[in-house]
């Protein structure tokens, strides 16, 4: 395939070009997860573009959670190999630790249940996600401990590192107080101005906008951007709430029952049958417009999360 | 623990004699093991924490045993299998209330709390109820008389005879006449339904109408009268009981439990088993005086290498 | 409670028969407890054992605990819900106020216990339960860096303390060292050990730790007890050297030639001399093990250690190494475990195995536990009044154990976090100037 026709999508389920034909920046091959008899995912290949969002969407169960967990090192996939290229570096995702893949290939994510230390405040939460950089800083303690070198000037740095990010999710008066304490969409953006912290070159997002109302729902979209368009990097989204998928992702995969089934801008899928039929079911599809097909998918999947493994 | 019959074997001669009565012995101890276990396992599989007072209920089970063996020979109720009855049954009974009263004063408020919480609040309860029963019964060992005397000599060559005791033939009997009737509960019953239920998902389970808190304390209630079993068939076999015995005994059937795959109850048994033959083994061929030390790094290692045990589901963490 | 009972206000409200029923059904409860153990005790008489009947001590339990059941049952039903959740922020701000008074009260501290062992009341007794005190101060602190901070549940702590404590004893019998030479040896070799112990475990989740390290302790005990040729077992080693003033001996008598502290002092003899340096030296030993937790804590080390307790799974996607954070909490627990150790065998002078049991370990937990998980002042409180306490009523010695089990417990229930559980931030965004890169 030639970058002119990437606007046209091919059905080879492992094409791993990207749409925009933006440079790849992570290349997920032939990714095969098992627990058991039970395939979560099924020989899935795709490519995420560098500096664009990727939308992964797909019915309860498709086995979009499970594919977060091996591209962030939590689970060993069974099959596959996960290529992050980024700045000329290759890492192969699949044989790295989990800690790893965020410290060397600095993968960051969120998770659908968020995920603080709720005992600790909002500054300090993002401070530990400047751990590896402070380490090195503080001489591994040994310097910090004695006081000498320049672990001061490197805490003040990432102090105002994790300031502009406090501003940049709206959170920079409640900076000292435990992030146990706040809000649920507080919660949430801090989850992100956390991850964000430890500087990421891919950042993933898993239902970073289920439980916010429309108001915060919006926010959350321009700050997406906003991350996208600024700090240049490449965002991966688990998102059920269509209005968030559609209006900024630049690439949607979709997958159902572990399998992908879709590809391609979000125009493209918009207008798949298949992905109608894997929302909606065989019978009814030719009787819908996609348009109202994709809004009524996305009606009957925002209200249930949780994802059957 | 102390030794079986056969400990001062000659070693020269008999090999095959010698093997087959520690084999013996070692399961033997294997019941015993596998019986305290079981209330491990069950615990955890239920609510996730591991019940560090269990050694105790069973030392106070063996205490139980003790007092109501006493007061029936004081009654003059002395024919073997009615008195060994009327002991298991009442030391059940009796033991099951603690097993209840720990679970309802130390565990169910923590519910939902910190992991550690419910942890540390077990080791308070094991270091509470040593202390109660040293205070109360004094520190010093009990010994008793025993009760069931005399065995069947199974083999004999060059003056080393294998000796099956009938004490050894009650405690294996007990033991599996008592797995199967709690396996058929667990298979069959209400009880045993929502107790697999509530393993599952415990949420769920109550959205279903299950009583949640009911079937945890009964599951405290068997776990503890199972050890109660165990303290007698201890107190019968060693026929010396202290208030310490629960600390070493429940950490050996803790081994036991992890070994087999804790939360399963097959595990629990084989595991018990693998222990108990371990000890004994350990014991006769190298030295006596590490066998607690064999225990604990086959505990280390399990846990390191396989910490699903043997039997038991692999766990995925969720993310 | 009982004289309010008159106000009609909510008596009314109030269902006193099923009340009385849950107080009967505690009091069956504590009937079929009490039976069995409290009721009859084994006594050992000749020819066997015997019986020994008391059922005043079943009517009176079973009445204490019927009469108990009763008055919290009525407590629970005149108080509103809300005064309850009222209660943990009540207690939360009785945490915060004493940890700010800690901080002003600190230094306060300090000058006390360094002019303890001079106050007019003292005396040789005094200041040795105060040595003691510091030892359990200083023992609770080291393992608050594990448990506390790190999360990390440490059933077999006293591990380490007798590794430091054997080190230093086998150090200095056979190589003739100097006091402050060995203490670092035995602090290092105790945090080797720590590491060893460590690297296997450390991935295990908490609970399975908690039995593992409980394992770990007692494989020392029993290889120490064993292990004849080198640790003389059961007999333990004695004559351990006592410390000396930097060369200077505390004995009465000198060789020719030498001196001693009192000698190079101009003094007379005292036997009070070594007991208040011994005094001093654990004093210094305790306060190092403070301020190294309170400037750790605010290192991106000690930091991460929190981080860890409160989410490990978070902790990985922010790319923290889990096994090597957590290795460097259990080894810096264990040195100060084995330098706590090494004082303890130069001030006993003799250490066999008995003295590093399970019941130490779970003592020093129970401090940590109740002072409240992570605060330093708490675990101060709680060894003043554990330790202390237990001391100054020897006679309730036997009942020592069951009550810290009890409380241990009635803590756990009451306040899961430990009594004065407050944290502190390790830094303000307020404190911190803005555009600090310049």
């Amino acid at each position: 395939m030639t970058l002119a026709e990437a606007d046209s999508p091919s059905h080879d389920p492992h094409d791993t070009t990207v749409p925009s034909g933006a440079r790849p920046l992570l290349t997920v091959e032939h990714l095969t997860m098992r627990f058991g008899g039970l395939v979560a995912v099924n020989d899935v290949s795709f490519a995420a573009g560098d500096a664009e969002i990727t939308a992964i969407i797909g019915p309860n169960g498709a086995g979009k959670t499970t594919l977060f967990n091996c591209l962030t090192g939590f689970y060993k996939p069974t099959v596959g190999r996960l290529t992050l290229d980024s700045s000329g570096r290759q890492h192969f995702l699949e044989r790295m630790d989990d800690f790893r893949i965020a410290q060397k290939a600095h993968v960051g994510r969120t998770f659908q249940n968020i995920r603080l230390f709720p005992a600790m405040s909002v500054l300090e939460n993002l401070m530990v996600a400047q751990h590896n950089a402070l380490m090195v800083a503080s001489g591994y303690s040994v310097f910090g401990l004695l006081g000498i070198g320049g672990y001061r000037k490197a805490e003040h740095e990432a102090v105002d590192y994790a300031r502009y990010w406090l501003e940049q999710v709206n959170l920079i008066d409640r900076a000292d107080d435990n992030a146990g304490d706040l809000p649920y969409g507080a919660q949430r953006r801090l989850e992100i101005a956390r991850a964000m912290c430890s500087r990421p070159v891919l950042l993933c997002l898993d239902e970073p906008a289920a439980g916010l109302n429309p108001r915060e729902s919006a926010e959350l979209n321009a700050l997406l951007l906003y991350i996208k368009e600024k700090h240049q990097i490449g965002l991966l989204l688990i998102e059920h709430d269509m209005s968030v998928v559609m209006e900024i992702s630049d690439h949607i995969v979709v997958l159902d029952y572990g399998r992908k089934i879709s590809d391609g801008t979000p125009s493209f899928v918009r207008g798949d049958p298949t992905v109608i039929r894997a929302y909606l079911g065989e019978e009814e599809d030719d009787e819908i417009p996609p348009e109202v097909a994709a809004d009524l998918a996305a009606e009957a999947d925002s209200g249930n999360d949780g994802e059957g493994r | 623990m102390k030794q079986g019959p056969g400990r001062t074997a000659p070693r020269q001669t008999g090999y095959m004699e010698y093997f087959l009565q520690q084999l013996i012995n070692g399961v033997t101890l294997g019941a015993i093991y596998g019986l305290i276990a079981i209330g491990y396992t069950m615990v955890y599989g239920i609510i996730g924490m591991i019940n560090f007072a269990h050694g105790d209920i069973f030392m106070i089970g063996a205490f139980i045993g003790l007092i109501t063996f006493l007061i029936l020979g004081l009654a003059g109720i002395t024919w073997v299998p009615l008195a060994l009855l009327i002991v298991l049954v009442v030391a059940m009974l009796l033991t099951s209330v603690y097993g209840w009263t720990v679970e309802r004063l130390a565990y169910r408020p923590l519910r939902g709390s910190h992991r550690l919480a419910p942890l540390i609040s077990a080791i308070g309860m094991s270091i509470f109820l040593q202390n109660y029963v040293q205070l109360l019964q004094g520190a010093r060992v009990r010994p008793m008389p025993p009760v069931v005397q005399g065995g069947v000599t199974l083999m004999e060559t060059d003056g080393f005879a294998v000796q099956l005791s009938y004490v050894q033939i009650m405690i294996v009997v007990t033991t599996v006449a008592l797995m199967t009737i709690f396996a058929l509960i667990i298979a069959r019953t209400s009880l045993g339904r929502a107790q697999r239920a509530c393993e599952q998902d415990r949420t769920m389970a109550a959205l279903l109408g299950i009583n949640v808190d009911r079937t945890i304390s009964l599951t405290f209630v068997t776990g503890a009268g199972l050890a109660a079993v165990a303290g007698i068939l201890f107190l019968v076999y060693y026929g010396v009981i202290d208030f310490y015995i629960g600390f070493l005994a429940g950490i050996k059937a803790f081994t036991a439990a992890v070994l087999g795959g804790i939360g399963s109850l097959p595990g629990a048994m084989l595991g018990g088993l693998l222990i108990g033959l371990i000890e004994t083994f350990w014991s006769a061929y190298f030295t006596i005086e590490y066998k607690d030390v064999a225990a604990f790094s086959i505990l280390v290692l399990v846990l390191i290498f396989r910490p699903t045990g043997l039997l038991g589901r692999p766990e995925v963490e969720k993310v | 409670m009982a004289v309010e009972a008159d106000k009609p206000g909510w008596a009314a409200n109030v269902d006193l028969p099923a009340l009385l029923k849950e107080a009967g059904l505690a009091a069956l409860v504590m009937f079929g407890l009490a039976i069995s153990i409290i009721g009859i005790r084994t006594v050992t008489i000749t020819g066997g054992l015997g019986l020994e009947y008391r059922w005043d001590w079943v009517a009176f339990s079973v009445a204490v605990v019927f009469a108990g059941r009763f008055l919290l049952a009525l407590r629970r039903e005149t108080r509103s819900p809300a005064k309850r959740a009222e209660r943990e922020v009540v207690m939360d701000r009785i945490g915060a106020s004493v940890q700010k008074a800690a901080k002003v009260a600190g230094p306060l501290f300090i000058v006390i216990a360094i002019a303890l062992p001079w106050m007019p009341f003292s005396n040789r007794y005094i200041v040795d339960i105060a040595t003691l005190v510091l030892m359990y101060i200083m023992l609770g602190w080291g393992l608050n860096i594990v448990v506390g901070l790190a999360g990390l549940l440490d059933l077999g702590y006293v591990a380490f303390y007798a590794v430091g404590a054997y080190s230093y004893a086998l150090i200095a019998v056979h190589f003739d060292l100097s006091f402050w030479i060995c203490l670092p040896l035995a602090g290092l070799f105790a945090a080797t050990f720590g590491v060893i112990l460590g690297f296997p475990v450390l991935r295990l989740r908490g609970d399975y730790l908690a039995i593992v390290t409980l394992g770990f302790g007692e494989i020392i005990r029993v290889v120490l007890l064993n292990w004849y040729e080198f640790t003389r077992g059961p007999d333990g080693i004695s004559g351990i050297p006592r410390p000396s003033f930097f060369g200077l001996p505390f004995s009465r008598r000198v060789q020719e030639g030498e001196q001693s502290f009192h000698t190079f002092f101009g003094l007379d003899f005292s036997s009070m001399h070594r007991i208040m340096f011994l005094y001093y030296l654990i004093l210094v030993l305790a306060l190092i093990t403070n301020f190294f937790t309170l400037r750790i804590r605010k290192l991106p080390v000690g930091r991460a250690w929190e981080a860890l307790r409160e989410d490990e799974i978070a902790c990985r996607s922010l790319g923290i190494n889990p096994t090597n954070t957590k290795l460097t909490a259990f080894a810096i627990g264990a040195m100060f475990g084995g330098f706590a150790g090494s004082f303890f065998a130069t001030r006993q002078g003799f250490i066999s195995p008995e003295s590093f049991t399970f019941v130490e370990s779970a003592v020093i937990l129970a401090i940590v536990v109740l002072g409240g998980m992570g605060s330093q002042i708490g675990v101060v409180i709680a060894a003043v009044l554990l330790i202390g306490g237990t001391e100054l009523f020897r006679e309730l010695e036997q009942f020592r154990m069951l009550a810290f089990g009890g409380a241990m417990v009635l803590i756990m229930v009451w306040r899961p976090r430990g009594l004065l559980s407050h944290r502190d931030p390790t830094l303000r965004l307020n404190d911190t100037p803005k555009g600090g890169t310049s």
